[in-house]
């Protein structure tokens, strides 16, 4: 292993920007992804028939060319399943393959095992299926109108907001609507099973979710947990979309090695990947906000809908989370949050980094510009208006926010930027400048650390120390590039004071580390850390014991550190310590385990503590926009996030400036299209367009907030994973800034939907000249 | 022996091969180089980017950066690959994959040996790497990064010793020669020129010609068609000629996209920047210009801008050569002006008149790598304050890229001023009735085209018209 440590003599976490583990793999092609492990020579290779229709019952399926075609070994359909047809993770309504009906368009119908992924691709085409077409709903509206719900409308209130609007000296009504987006991993989806001896299954997956892969596959073939092994060493990229949607693929793998007996891969084609995989949830917003003068919210009345596709998936807490993220940094003191969740004949939507954060924060955020517009004030002037205070400190949910640091770091980054100055040349260059536009904005981030649903927050680890002092570390979280497996290497090495590249990190494995949660919620490096540290911890804990005996000292005078363990008057280095220890019978492995304390929800009166602590960012943002065209440009963004003590802050900064221009995207230009029989039109990268190495803004600055997280979580740093996405909000508000410069006296907020294509600009450019003409 | 490859220094013959069995396929399956990954396989993330050498004139290599998922196996025919797994000298990773790894350029690393060949092409000089990193890399997409660190790592190692004086030995013996073969009761063939290529579509009328395979490689990797003949023509050096002279510049069908570069932006600026934008350089690299007009998109991103310019397509054959307007050629959707074996040989673009106002724009969702929505282009002459003549062709607006009659009929004649530039727009209603499509509404497409006129004469005013020219305010 690659030795890392910039400086030996010093603990790792003195100096903690380590590359990822796996760089020095990635840079050489030496990596191995699923697909790149040997294949055996009998291996069967898997691809799905898909529904061509939406919504329609199966009339009949005439699979006889499929068979027939050449190469194809078998061909399976839900008939085939030895158990439950079954690859939700909740809800038991995602099923593997189809069995009288199909709920959405590229719905798996049917698994073709061909002596090749050629040969079993082009024998799923050639499928005689015939469909009873059924009404399907694959619009919001058209779901609104058959009352498709996928659970009931949830509400999340406080005071009395109808009472609150009608006495408020203003009040406004908007709404407006945000696209989805498809996580676009560079590795898509993929399997490979093995069977093993007496019912055995062992599977590779690019998982997020090792252990529900297990219970689904185990449920499945009707086997027990015990009987499934499912292991990722890492993937090529989630973002989310390998969090449920991994199962599916795993799934069809073990049902063709259990059947068959030979080992089976399904590797997902780009363009059905993004046809069968869920994505994240579009929203529509509607609001009602009464405000004052100086633009504090008095009311709100806000309603969220999302269609979330054919089944439940993650739905509930994606809009949850949503709801939760309504308010972002600021006080709303007589609040109603109404959230639906429609039913579509589209693709299940899911989880995607942010999980409903950034569709709940994009509302309130835009909220606020629209308050500014009508006051002709200055959007930050209004957001700052607005920030928790003490006193104004209690979220909608019920909670207490104890770590508010917002108004801080605005201000810090306010004056870093020069906002102001800024914001005023901006006015300037917009009065003389007819066609090009400039926009300026300043948003905060406030995200909820924890999963919402709080039995998922717990996690084991498994550290071996051989007796050469060497190291292996295991946990349940899944390596997806966002750097979890250097943080809890580094972790460990500082327990037993040795350098990084004592630590060999091992593919997690539900046979090593069992019961675990996602890699998700940017729990991965909190949750996997502390319990690798508790792990670890054990272990120092025997070798002390053992040392202060061995060389009858007290346990305090056992030290281990850089320059070795010291124990009494003897320096051993750490293997000659785990070498004596063995010989003196004292056992060198331990698990470790850890449940984030002080959590509870109701979520019945959506009241409670979900979240353990709040990760807090800011960003601005100058856009150009061109007139003519739509066109526009983001020139140039600061930044300024909180992590709190820093594991890795290269790793930190890698996962804010990623989470950043993936956002950007999002808001600018990545757009899903479906047409209106529900099939997906932007199914490949030629149609799909997610940011390019010239779209990330020329000046992006990152600093990093020096505080540390009020809650002890490892070394009182702060999960990353997911925040960042949401600091590209500034770049949406600013859009509607220089959209707006085309009427500078207009008192509203031109109408901009997201994703801000330049068609969608130039559509708000129109309405924008309209609505502000005639006000 | 079908066909000869040189790999790391090693002599790859093989006797028979899948002729569009993809080059990425080859080196994951047979050769177990998985370091190459497959992202999308239809060339537009660049996950299975390789080097690629040719041997040019003068003896030298010169490599370039492709989508190795759309290259066909043939088509490495005489030529050197270099794969990610190439770079690194006996463990020991080159200075660019040193500081790639160390910088944080990689997070899930899937897309990093893309970027590292990407940037090595750029270190050792491959085709179209004199542009800015990020056209250089516009091709490669991550999803993880934000580009930052890769872009960082460019700039610290712009350039990388390449001692290619052993593969200019071994492609000595076998580059140039033709190469067939036969997979499945199918045959292919590889011609070394042109008069060999007419002779082969006389025989094989319904051959499908492959040059660059931008294309045509979708039809395999999307469409799993089965192609009964192919020929492949990309390396007959004789249809990849430039020849610049006072009046005009002559394209060779099969010059690449990234070779015509300079070319066209010599003949004028606003040709460089839409080749600039042109798919990706790897596209770039393997695309022809006579793929571009013979696959008759109605978008094509390069007709509309030639068609403006006045180019001429010239169309060869057994009987000889024809020669038409380039906008006869295009029939209607899928359909051009092509003959029983005859083939596009060609291009001749008229040297813009001194003088004359020349504007092209490219509308798409993303700057690069995006097909365009909406592509305009104008070539007016003026003559004492009033519009002398006008070519304006439209790319994205019907089902072929056409000319605007009745906008050039609004704008000869009349003075160059903004309302004649509104006049003009106005008439694109009657010229076209665009579709909506995933790339825009026609409403959209109809009004940024009528805009498009209007960017044209602010231009001409002297002011900056895209966000592209655009920097950040100090304030």
């Amino acid at each position: 292993m690659a030795e890392r440590d910039p400086e030996p003599g010093a603990l790792v976490l003195a100096k903690p920007s380590h590359p990822h583990e796996s760089a020095h793999l990635h840079v050489t092609g030496a990596a191995r992804y699923t697909d790149d492990l040997t294949e055996p020579g009998d291996m069967l290779h898997l691809c799905f028939g898909q529904s061509s229709e939406a919504h329609a019952r199966i009339v009949s399926m005439d699979l006889e060319a499929v068979r027939q075609a050449p190469g194809v070994h078998s061909v399976y359909t839900a008939a085939d399943i030895p158990a439950a047809n079954d690859v939700a993770p909740v809800a038991h309504d995602d099923p593997l393959l189809a069995e009288d009906e199909v709920v959405s368009h590229g719905q798996a119908l049917f698994l073709v095992a061909a002596t090749s992924r050629d040969a079993a691709r082009r024998a799923a085409r050639l499928a005689k299926v015939e469909y009873e077409p059924l009404d399907a709903a694959i619009t919001p509206a058209q779901a609104r109108a058959a009352n498709s719900l996928i659970e009931p409308t949830q509400r999340m209130a406080r005071g009395d907001a109808g009472a609150a609007l009608a006495s408020a000296p203003h009040r406004a009504k908007g709404a407006f609507e945000m696209g989805g987006q498809d996580h676009f991993y560079l590795e898509g989806q993929i399997a490979v099973a093995t069977p093993g001896e007496d019912g055995a299954v062992h599977i590779v997956s690019s998982t997020q979710h090792p252990s529900e892969v297990q219970h689904l596959v185990a449920h499945m073939l009707g086997l027990t947990s015990a009987d499934v092994t499912v292991e990722v060493r890492r993937m090529g990229g989630a973002f989310g979309g390998k969090e449920t949607q991994a199962a599916l693929f795993a799934a069809a793998a073990a049902l063709v090695a259990a059947r068959t007996g030979r080992p089976a891969k399904l590797r997902c084609d780009r363009d059905d990947d993004m046809v069968m995989t869920g994505k994240r949830h579009p929203f529509e917003v509607a609001y009602e906000v009464g405000y004052d003068e100086e633009g504090h919210l008095l009311a709100l009345s806000l309603f969220l809908s999302s269609p979330c596709g054919a089944s439940v998936d993650l739905s509930p807490a994606i809009n949850d989370r949503a709801m939760f993220h309504a308010d972002n940094c600021y006080y709303l003191p007589d609040v109603e949050i109404v959230s639906e969740r429609l039913k579509t004949n589209t693709v299940s939507a899911t989880a995607f980094r942010g999980f409903g954060g950034p569709q709940g924060m994009l509302a309130i955020e835009r909220i606020l510009d629209d308050v500014a517009a009508r006051l002709g004030r200055d959007p930050l002037e209004v957001r700052l208006a607005n920030l928790y205070t003490a006193g104004r400190s209690e979220t909608p949910y019920g909670m207490e926010i104890k770590d508010n640091i917002a108004p801080e770091m605005i201000a810090r980054l306010r004056e870093r930027a020069r906002y102001d100055a800024r914001s005023k040349a901006i006015d300037t260059f917009n009065a003389q400048s007819p066609i090009l536009k400039r926009g300026l904005a300043l948003t905060p981030v406030k995200f909820g650390i924890s999963f919402t649903t709080t039995h998922l927050n717990q996690a084991g680890a498994l550290v071996h120390v051989y007796a050469d002092g060497s190291i292996q570390v295991n946990h349940g979280g899944t390596e997806m590039g966002q750097g979890v497996y250097v943080k809890v290497a580094q972790v460990v090495a500082d327990v037993f004071g040795v350098p990084l590249g004592t630590i060999r990190c091992t593919a997690t494995r539900t046979d090593k580390v069992p019961n675990t949660s996602a890699t998700a919620a940017s729990s991965g490096a909190d949750l996997n850390g502390m319990a690798a540290f508790n792990a670890a911890a054990s272990i120092k804990a025997r070798l002390v014991d053992f040392l202060s005996r061995t060389y009858s000292c007290a346990p305090e005078d056992v030290t281990f550190g850089p320059e070795g363990v010291q124990a009494g008057a003897a320096r051993l280095t750490f293997g000659e310590v785990a070498r004596r220890a063995q010989i003196g019978r004292v056992s060198l492995s331990s698990t470790g385990f850890y449940a984030t304390p002080d959590i509870a929800y109701d979520r019945a009166a959506h009241k409670g503590r979900p979240f353990y602590y709040f990760s807090y960012g800011a960003a601005v943002s100058e856009v150009a926009v061109d007139t003519l065209t739509g066109e526009h440009k983001v020139l140039a963004v600061d930044i300024l996030h909180d992590v709190g003590a820093s594991l890795n802050p290269a790793i930190d900064k890698g996962q804010i400036e990623g989470g950043f221009v993936q956002g950007q995207g999002w808001l600018t230009t990545e757009e899903l299209v479906w047409d209106a029989k529900g099939r997906l039109l932007t199914h490949s990268p030629a149609t799909y367009k997610i940011p390019t190495a010239s779209d990330r803004p020329k000046r992006l600055t990152i600093e990093l907030w020096d505080g540390q997280n009020v809650e002890p979580t490892i070394n009182r740093s702060k999960a990353v994973g997911e925040p960042p996405f949401m600091l590209a909000i500034s770049v949406f508000s600013a859009l509607n800034r220089a959209i707006g410069a085309c009427v500078p006296e207009a008192r509203c907020l031109p109408p901009l939907d997201a994703p801000a294509t330049p068609e969608k600009v130039l559509a708000a450019i129109a309405g924008h000249r309209k609505e502000g003409t005639a006000a | 022996m079908a066909i000869s490859f040189l790999l790391d220094g090693a002599r790859i013959d093989l006797d028979t091969c899948d002729p569009t069995g993809s080059v990425l396929d080859f080196l994951r399956s047979q050769l177990r180089r998985t370091g190459t990954k497959e992202g999308c396989a239809e060339g537009d993330c660049g996950a299975c980017t390789v080097l690629v050498g040719t041997l040019e004139a003068g003896g030298r290599v010169q490599w370039r950066a492709l989508n190795s998922c759309i290259q066909f196996l043939p088509m490495l025919h005489g030529k050197a690959l270099m794969t990610v797994e190439s770079l690194a000298r006996e463990g020991v990773p080159n200075p660019l994959q040193a500081c790639m790894a160390g910088n944080g350029s990689s997070q899930c690393g899937f897309c990093t040996p893309g970027f590292v060949m990407s940037l090595h092409g750029r270190a050792i000089g491959a085709t179209g790497c004199d542009l800015p990193v990020e056209d250089v890399i516009a091709g490669n997409l991550c999803r993880c990064t934000g580009y930052g660190p890769i872009l960082e790592a460019a700039q610290e190692v712009p350039v990388l010793a390449q001692d290619d004086a052993a593969v200019i030995a071994q492609l000595a013996e076998i580059a140039g020669l033709p190469a067939s073969g036969e997979w499945q009761g199918r045959p292919w063939f590889a011609p070394g020129s042109a008069d060999e290529l007419t002779g082969l579509l006389r025989e094989h009328p319904d051959a499908t010609l492959v040059a660059g395979a931008t294309d045509v490689g979708l039809w395999i990797t999307k469409g799993l068609k089965v192609l009964d003949t192919v020929i492949f023509i990309g390396d007959i050096a004789e249809l990849a000629t430039i020849e610049a002279s006072d009046e005009a510049l002559f394209l060779g069908a099969n010059v690449r996209h990234a070779d015509a570069h300079a070319a066209l932006a010599q003949l004028h600026p606003d040709l460089g920047e839409l080749w600039r934008r042109f798919a990706a350089l790897q596209v770039r690299n393997a695309g022809t210009i006579g793929g571009n007009i013979a696959n008759g998109s109605p978008i094509g991103d390069g007709p509309p801008a030639l068609i403006a310019l006045g180019a001429q397509v010239m169309l060869r054959s057994m009987e000889g050569t024809r020669t038409l307007p380039l906008e006869d050629f295009f029939l209607d959707y899928g359909k051009q002006d092509l003959r029983d074996g005859e083939f596009v040989a060609g291009v001749r673009i008229p040297r813009p008149e001194s003088g004359s106002v020349i504007h092209i724009s490219k509308l798409s969702r993303r700057f690069d790598s995006d097909i365009s929505a909406v592509c305009g282009a104008f070539a007016l002459t003026l003559e004492k304050g009033e519009v002398a003549s006008a070519r304006v062709a439209f790319g994205g607006m019907a089902a072929t890229p056409r000319r605007a009659a009745a906008c050039e009929a609004a704008l000869v004649g009349a003075p160059f001023t903004l309302e004649t530039m509104e006049r003009a727009a106005e008439a694109l209603r009657e010229d076209f009735t665009p579709l909506d499509d995933v790339r825009g509404s026609s409403a959209y497409r109809l009004e940024a085209a009528g805009n498009l006129l209007r960017r044209l004469w602010l231009r001409e005013q002297g002011g900056a018209v895209s966000v592209l020219d655009m920097e950040a305010l100090d304030g």
